[in-house]
């Protein structure tokens, strides 16, 4: 999933400033799953935006609502049921949502309530960790399905590097060695002879490296 | 300027069990401030941060939740979970400019305590010395 969390209040509350009437719009997509923008963190935030404003003595009416997911045109269209009764919607969604109802609503003042942060999965309640970077290349077939770009500091495609010490990386000492992990679980897998193998260099243009990347399904399309 | 906090409690069923018994009567009469409004719920663990930030948004000017003991709550872990969601509000009010003790967390032990009276004059007089809530109750 893609997961976010909250910007700190001081920058939302800022970005509010100036507004009479606020819909704070959760997303019930991933940001419900990784606790940062559901409807009842939305609510939690709508709460602290009116007790924001009126500690700073402004006026505000501060309603919420939320969508299936703000990433799909379908469902952005159903904004319109709030129509007149906000000046600015406070996105509780990731990135992506934000982008669609600037997209899609051009009059429409979106602000966004999250930081998007990564692709990753909750390893335990409460705890979630970056394992996917989006590359556009996936190489999870050559290296034990442990992901080298997303989970290595340095992304090396040749690891481990000269300072993974004791299985822990030296940028992050508390984060495992991502290439110590493939190591291990390749040779769990009888395959460790692939290991001695160099990877060649990586062509990154599928990366994002050469502008927005988009798709498109011909047997999809209408 | 005299000024009586409008406090809001939030009482574990057991915790306040005895205190609540006889209408009350022996908690009044062991000076519990008159100025606590008291909500009892079956378990601190089910209480949410928006229902802590709901009372701040009612007018209070303080708010504080008595759960059981941290290795002892019935439900086992509930007041360990109601402490993180104050935490929570703690944070979020510091983030907001407020002074985070306007919420507080108690674990005190089921039945009729000096310490549920101490823990209430505790607050009442901390959120006098701070003085009216910044939300305008």
């Amino acid at each position: 999933m893609i997961v976010a969390e909250r910007k700190p209040l001081a920058e939302i509350m800022e970005m509010v400033r100036d507004c009479k009437k606020i819909l704070v719009l959760a997303c019930r997509g991933c940001v419900t799953v990784c606790s940062a923008g559901g409807e009842r963190e939305a609510a939690i935030l709508a709460s602290l935006v009116r007790l924001g404003m009126k500690k700073n003595g402004r006026d505000v009416e501060v309603i919420e609502g939320s969508l299936v997911r703000q990433c799909d045109r379908e469902y952005v269209d159903a904004i319109d049921q709030w129509k007149g009764q906000y000046d600015a919607i406070l996105s509780t969604a990731c990135g992506v949502g934000v982008n669609f109802i600037a997209n899609l609503r051009p009059r429409d003042n979106v602000l966004p309530a999250l930081n998007t942060t990564f692709f990753g999965g909750s390893a335990e309640q409460g705890v979630w960790s970056e394992q996917c970077a989006g590359c556009g290349d996936c190489v999870l077939h050559l290296t034990g399905g442990l992901c080298p770009v997303a989970r290595c500091a340095k992304s090396l495609m040749n690891g481990p590097c000269g300072g993974s010490v004791n299985g822990r990386c030296e940028i992050h000492p508390d984060v495992d060695c991502v290439w110590q992990m493939i190591y291990d679980r390749m040779g769990r897998l009888d395959r460790q002879k692939e290991m001695a193998k160099p990877a060649p260099i990586r062509d990154w243009s599928a990366a994002g490296h050469g502008g927005p990347r988009k798709q498109v399904r011909q047997d999809l399309t209408v | 300027m005299s000024f009586t906090p409008d406090i809001r409690l939030f009482s574990c069923h057991y915790t306040s069990q005895q205190s609540c018994a006889h209408e009350g009567r022996e908690l009044q009469e062991l000076g519990f401030p008159e100025n606590v409004r008291m909500t009892r719920v079956a378990c601190t663990g089910k209480l949410e941060v928006l229902t802590l930030l709901k009372a701040f948004e009612d007018g209070a000017d303080g708010v504080y939740v008595v759960g059981c003991p941290k290795d002892g709550c019935h439900n086992v872990k509930g007041s360990q979970r109601a402490a993180k969601r104050v935490q929570a509000v703690r944070d979020a009010l510091e983030e907001l400019g407020v002074e985070p003790d306007r919420v507080r967390m108690y674990h005190l032990p089921r039945g009729l305590h000096p310490e549920f009276v101490d823990a209430a004059r505790e607050m009442d007089e901390g959120i006098r010395s701070m003085g009216p809530g910044p939300f305008g109750g």
